[in-house]
């Protein structure tokens, strides 16, 4: 609830509010330097995010992927339970050699799944989407081929076999501009975003001051806390 | 010089047409009776994503056999990776710490995995100039591996008495919580340099930025090119993209990881030449070629 939709605040949201203002204050006193209260709030969000993971980790993997399985027959599931029992062996320095085959396991699994995904959405879907027609006839086909150099260009770059020098370390020099137009770009975009962020927090703080200021004068005029 | 195996990987590219293309052929030929779904082991419209994987996979076998037959393959030199020798020595010489953040991703991530096989290589390097090396992490699994790295680092560098089991550590898995933890340390421990390798999102400033406020050196590396910008602009030196796989093979010289990295080349030379062609053919308005490359 807030100014802008025309209710005032009750005494439990007051409350709950001044925790969010206080913690948002104590991060923002980072800019200044370290200090008590950002160390406050620092293992405060470390801790219970941790915590509460852990028990997101509980119910969204462990119970539906493991435990309801296992009820409903399906035998087939004792096996990543074995992997991941074999991971608790690292508590143990004699045994904590086991631990190893489930980490190959996963990571093998990982990259396997991986690198196949990788070559279509990164390599192939890239290579499909640029073999576009070029010439000087029109704006879009001179344009496909300031794409085409860009592209080439930064590929350059990215060889490794052979030193940049001489024309080849001239076109990785053009792949290198490419790439620093594009993350400025992509620089002065993300920068507006988190501006906005930073718009919404000060909002944030501006209202509920307001709101505080109301409901003080209530509580101070007519001595009845609103619910 | 040993010539280059066209005769097998021809061989190879026969038997994957005539296995595969002649199932495509006969499903694409079947009358349409009725439909139904069923577990497909194979999808033949991703054929042309088969090929080009066996062929890159090719390409690395074979100079994984070059370099494991003791030919030495040319690598050029990478500035960033040179930057970590040199801010390890600066650790040492000033008797601070060196942070190794490993990303906020799991290890089904490719860049999590290199910046695992980046942590073994710099925990060795870090062994031999005696100064902590601290790695807060952000997953849970990724605890456990980059444990085994660090671990397997300092005994490469014969020194497995120095590896403190402590200083690698679980932080939390939620995103803006982690990056908090991390500029803590980062203020509190005040480590000389900061190395940041893997997959990154939003809080990749965040912590560059308190890493810069530091005064530490920064090296960083993502294939996330949302992040690159701001690490780009926060730390000292930058692997961009492939330069985070490359540094790998560019760190450790093991034959293995130099065969992928020539291989990848060879791959992107070869990308290049059919990209070229690409352009060529549409340009002129035949578009067979690059329709072969769509992947649904």
């Amino acid at each position: 609830m807030s100014l802008e939709e025309g209710k005032i605040m009750g005494t439990e949201e007051i409350i709950w509010n001044a925790v969010a203002t206080f913690l948002t204050l104590c991060i923002f006193t980072f800019l200044y330097k370290d200090n008590p209260f950002y160390k406050f709030a620092e293992h405060l969000v470390v801790g219970v995010s941790a915590g509460y993971f852990a028990v997101i980790l509980y119910y969204n993997g462990f119970v539906p992927k493991l435990i309801t399985p296992l009820r409903q027959g399906e035998w087939v599931y004792i096996i990543p339970a074995i992997l991941g029992l074999m991971i608790w062996t690292r508590f143990s320095k004699k045994w904590s050699w086991i631990s190893r085959f489930s980490l190959a396991f996963y990571i093998g699994s990982g990259t396997g799944f991986a690198i196949p995904l990788y070559m279509q959405n990164y390599v192939i879907r890239q290579l499909s989407s640029t073999m576009l027609p070029v010439g000087f006839t029109t704006w879009a086909l001179f344009t496909n081929i300031l794409i085409i150099i860009g592209v080439l260009s930064a590929l350059i770059y990215f060889f490794f076999s052979k030193e940049h020098t001489g024309f080849f370390g001239g076109t990785a020099k053009v792949g290198i501009w490419t790439l620093m137009v594009g993350f400025g770009t992509g620089f002065g975009l993300t920068v507006m975003g988190r501006v906005s962020l930073l718009a919404e927090r000060v909002v944030f703080l501006r209202e509920y001051f307001i709101e505080l200021k109301y409901y003080l004068y209530i509580l101070f005029k007519y001595g009845l806390p609103l619910s | 010089m040993r010539e280059f195996p066209w005769r097998k990987i021809l061989l190879l590219l026969l038997f994957i047409y005539l296995t595969f293309f002649s199932v495509s052929k006969a499903i694409e030929t079947e009358p349409p009776v009725e439909t139904s779904s069923a577990v497909q082991w194979f999808n033949p419209q991703r054929i042309n994503v088969f090929i080009i994987l066996i062929l890159f996979f090719a390409f690395v076998l074979y100079f994984i056999q070059r370099a494991k037959k003791g030919e030495s393959l040319f690598v050029r030199r990478i500035a960033g990776l040179d930057a970590i020798e040199e801010a390890a020595g600066r650790a040492a010489e000033m008797g601070k710490p060196i942070l190794y953040i490993s990303g906020i991703e799991d290890m089904d991530n490719l860049q999590t995995v290199a910046s695992m096989i980046i942590l073994g290589n710099v925990a060795e390097l870090v062994a031999s100039y005696d100064v902590p090396l601290l790695v807060p992490i952000c997953v849970p699994f990724v605890l456990t591996v980059a444990e085994e790295s660090v671990k397997q680092g300092y005994v490469k560098a014969g020194r497995p008495e120095a590896y403190n089991p402590n200083n690698v550590k679980y932080l939390t898995q939620e995103q803006f919580a982690y990056a908090a933890g991390v500029s803590g340390i980062m203020l509190r421990e005040k480590p000389a340099a900061n190395f940041m390798f893997g997959s990154f999102f939003a809080e990749s400033l965040l912590m560059a930025e308190t890493g810069f406020s530091t005064g530490a050196i920064q090296v960083a590396g993502t294939a996330n090119i949302h992040q690159l910008p701001f690490f780009v602009v926060a730390c000292d030196y930058t692997l961009i993209g492939e330069e985070l796989y490359a540094a790998s093979a560019y760190l450790s010289r093991e034959p293995k990881l130099l065969g992928s990295l020539k291989g990848s080349d060879l791959a992107k030379f070869l990308i290049m030449i059919i990209l070229l062609l690409g352009v060529v053919l549409e340009s002129f308005g035949i578009t067979k070629f690059s329709s072969w490359f769509f992947v649904q």
